[in-house]
């Protein structure tokens, strides 16, 4: 953790040098990410209701994808560039130095600029909730926070697939931008209305409907069964299966020799 | 013309190497196009008078969105050139005995043509055995489909002389990243691609339709899907002509401009 806290300061004040530069990427990371908002707005001005959800419960689940995927990106942004890591023989160093590889590959890029698309994740996130007529208590205020923990967890997990697939194509695969890119697009509407086959492979496949789709009927009072709650805290266990992958990696790894 | 014929073969088959890459591609393009119409899908049914497509006709407009994805993605731009003019290699190109502008236009064209031949013809197969509302149906008639090829022809031409716009803007501001993020994830939301534009709500809709972006992807894929029909493809396609020569003519000025006083980066 001490290690990661000086990766973290090391980071910050490197971006903090170009504080212009800081700002304009920042911006454009805003408005990367607005014009899918755009999207569901003007849908909504069109049709009252999707699959029983209204506009602001959409905006609602839209902007707690949106903030844990920023998270994770943010957090997990040396994964996503693993492929470049590996092709240029990176990782032959971070393998000979005492320290976890994990730990060293997170610590390898931290994106402050992404703070562009949680502040808009925030934005919207407490519009949905002005909007949206949730009685609020205890229990909801958990649901939130586990399903933001959870859904950065999930994300995570992905970016470690992702990488951990590099040591076997030494490229990026592009299908995974499914999981990645695909999943926070999608995400940002309910995953029942995507039908019954695509809830079923994102409650036992990849998770995302536990992080997503049940605690948010909880959140609206459409689903009272408390359980729904904790759901996106057995979503974290994924990461399980993702760590395992990796270490497979690691045995599998032939450096390219650059 | 000969030379920039030549490039443009050059160009061409160097993109086609690229097949395992492209396998990955479509498998991805197919997911998103079936992702997409399964969410028009729930809004169908939760009330389909306020739909402004058939159905059908939307399946097809996204199924041919995903298989010419690379003709009409304009945040599809190359690095190349980006970097070219970021560390001073675009001196190598201004020595040589061609116009630059007419060089990146035809690269620029035959990149996306190549990539947009390897991938379209499994994506377009597929999507035609799918069953009736969610696959890909054939236009109404024979007129249509041609206007569709000439308006495809013409729409992709208008989005390679618009990106040649961001090129030259480069010149003047150098790190590309700036403009790059904010007129790509604009133009999304202005061509269509983000929802198609017959689902913006009234007013919003005549004024994004008379701007250059929905002479991109728009005006194809709805004639193809007989959303527009009768006498309005005239005045688009006509549109369609419009922006091209403005674009290319601004597109040409800018350079020239650039050019005059261009400095190139050591290194």
């Amino acid at each position: 953790m001490r290690v990661y806290s000086r990766y973290f300061s090391i980071h910050f004040k490197s971006v903090m040098q170009y504080k212009t530069s800081f700002l304009l990427t920042t911006i454009g990371q805003f408005l990367v990410s607005f014009n899918v908002f755009l999207g569901i707005y003007f849908m909504f001005m069109r049709f009252n209701k999707v699959e029983g959800f209204t506009y602001s419960e959409v905006l609602l689940c839209f902007s707690i994808v949106l903030m844990s995927y920023s998270f994770a990106e943010c957090f997990g942004r040396g994964f996503d560039t693993f492929s470049s890591i590996i092709s240029n023989g990176e990782f032959d160093r971070i393998m000979v130095r005492p320290r976890g590889e994990i730990l060293q590959v997170l610590g390898s890029k931290i994106e402050f600029t992404r703070i562009g698309r949680i502040l808009q994740a925030l934005v919207m996130f407490i519009y949905g909730i002005s909007q949206s007529n949730v009685s609020w208590n205890f229990d909801k205020i958990l649901t939130i926070i586990f399903m933001i923990v959870g859904g950065t967890v999930l994300f995570t997990g992905i970016f470690i697939i992702y990488a951990a697939l590099c040591f076997f194509t030494i490229e990026g695969l592009e299908f995974m931008n499914i999981f990645t890119d695909g999943a926070r697009e999608y995400g940002k509407y309910p995953i029942s209305i995507y039908g019954k086959r695509v809830l079923q492979i994102c409650t036992f496949i990849v998770p995302f409907a536990l992080i997503q789709y049940y605690p948010l009927l909880f959140l609206i009072d459409r689903n009272r069964n408390r359980w729904n709650m904790f759901l996106p805290l057995v979503a974290c266990i994924f990461i399980i299966p993702c760590y395992k992958l990796w270490k497979i990696g690691i045995k599998h790894y032939k450096s390219t020799g650059s | 013309m000969r030379k920039y014929i030549s490039f443009f073969r050059l160009r061409f088959s160097t993109g086609l190497q690229y097949r395992s890459a492209a396998l990955a591609g479509i498998v991805t393009q197919f997911i998103w196009g079936a992702m997409e119409i399964l969410v028009f899908r729930a809004f169908y049914k939760a009330d389909a008078s306020a739909f402004p497509m058939e159905l059908h006709a939307l399946s097809s407009y996204i199924w041919m969105q995903q298989a010419f994805l690379a003709l009409y993605m304009t945040w599809f731009l190359e690095n190349e050139i980006f970097d070219s003019i970021k560390n001073g290699n675009i001196s190598y190109e201004l020595c040589r005995p061609i116009n630059i502008y007419n060089m990146w236009f035809v690269r620029s064209v035959a990149n996306r043509l190549s990539r947009a031949v390897l991938r379209c013809m499994p994506i377009l197969i597929f999507a035609s055995f799918l069953p009736a509302p969610f696959g890909l149906s054939l236009p109404k008639d024979l007129n249509s489909f041609l206007w569709f090829l000439i308006t495809m022809l013409l729409g992709f031409l208008v989005v390679v002389a618009f990106c040649m716009l961001i090129y030259i803007v480069t010149f003047f501001t150098i790190s590309p990243q700036g403009v790059r993020m904010v007129a790509v994830s604009m133009i999304e939301l202005f061509a269509g691609s983000v929802i198609p534009l017959p689902f913006l709500p009234d007013g919003i809709r005549q004024v994004f339709e008379l701007l250059p972006f929905a002479s991109m992807q728009n005006v194809p894929l709805r004639i193809y899907s007989s959303d527009i029909a009768g006498k309005v493809i005239y005045t688009s396609a006509g549109l369609q002509l419009f922006w091209l020569i403005t674009l290319i003519l601004v597109g040409k000025m800018l350079t020239n401009k650039a050019l005059k006083k261009v400095e190139i980066q050591g290194g």
